[in-house]
């Protein structure tokens, strides 16, 4: 199954691209946007066995770096066994 | 007695070279060369560094592939045992993702590549490292980098501070760093991670040898002891 990973910096942390992205929606003539944030979005394509908790696991180990990011993990299709 | 000290190398480093040749002339024993992927590392070493680049590509995050490959095990466990660890640049960055040291390198500030020569104070001249330095000394050493804006929540910055944990501070502003820390050092004073090379400062004809103390530092400390 599908389970997308979405890493974001904290609130607080100084989100240079989110700006300098901000920056140009607002020359591009783009009106009435607040704020912008970047992040990423990792894709990973597990067997319905993996836990929420190896997701848990492979997040804090690797994926998102504690200091400076949160993470949202997300099933993109119910599991066969929950089905 | 000679200088044991080891340069590792991981896909994408590229200052591996220029450390080694640093560390062979003011110590006067070439390094061992450490490819990431072995497991352990020459024995009794009295120095590691690890080197700028670009490891792996700077996949997901600078340094986090590195920092998480077979070599940092025995690296995290050397440094443990107290054995000087200098990462440099993508080295310090290797090092906070490792956990070897608090916070993390993030993008400049101004989102630009930097590469000059910057002025750096010498906060704390008591460090196996900085000991051939004069406290508050202005030294001049070349960055080079993307990823250098050093990050770490105020409570966690307090601390380093309180401690005496920065080694070196920009003089002027390069790269957004919390409180200008170019240089930090772990709790026990054995690790120590800088953006700038002092690798590209220890011949005349680098344009300045203000990093060669840095080396000498380390090397006479050890031979001392």
């Amino acid at each position: 199954m599908k389970v997308h990973i979405h890493v974001s910096l904290k609130p607080g942390v100084l989100d240079s691209q989110g700006r300098a992205i901000h920056h140009k929606l607002e020359t591009l003539g783009f009106d009435g946007v607040n704020d912008v944030r970047a992040g990423k979005l990792i894709e990973l394509d597990v067997e319905d066995s993996v836990t929420d908790e190896a997701l848990d696991e492979m997040c804090r180990k690797l994926l998102a770096n504690m200091v400076i990011e949160n993470y949202r993990i997300e099933r993109m299709e119910p599991s066969k066994e929950n089905a | 007695m000679a200088f044991r000290s080891a340069v590792i190398t991981f896909p994408g480093s590229n200052c591996d070279r220029d450390m080694a040749v640093a560390l062979e002339k003011v110590s006067g024993t070439a390094p061992f060369r450490v490819w990431h992927g072995e497991a352990e590392l020459p024995e009794k070493l009295d120095f590691i560094a690890v080197p700028g680049g670009f490891s792996y590509g700077d996949y997901l995050r600078s340094g986090a592939m590195a920092a998480r490959s077979p070599i940092m095990s025995a690296i995290v466990k050397a440094a443990d045992a107290g054995v000087p660890v200098l990462g440099v640049c993508n080295g310090f960055q290797v090092l906070t993702e490792s956990g070897l040291l608090p916070g993390a390198l993030m993008r400049n500030a101004k989102q630009d590549f930097v590469c000059r020569t910057v002025p750096l104070r010498v906060e704390n001249n008591q460090s196996l490292f900085t000991g051939g330095y004069e406290a508050g000394e202005i030294i001049h050493i070349p960055v080079a980098h993307h990823d250098g804006n050093y990050f770490a929540d105020e409570d966690a910055l307090d601390r380093i501070e309180g401690d005496g944990r920065i080694a070196f501070r920009y003089a002027d502003a390069v790269n957004g760093s919390r409180r200008d820390i170019a240089g930090l050092l772990n709790a026990t004073g054995n690790v120590l991670g800088m953006m700038p090379h002092p690798e590209r400062a220890v011949e005349q004809t680098h344009g300045g040898t203000d990093g060669w103390a840095l080396f000498e530092s380390a090397v006479k400390g050890l031979v001392r002891a």
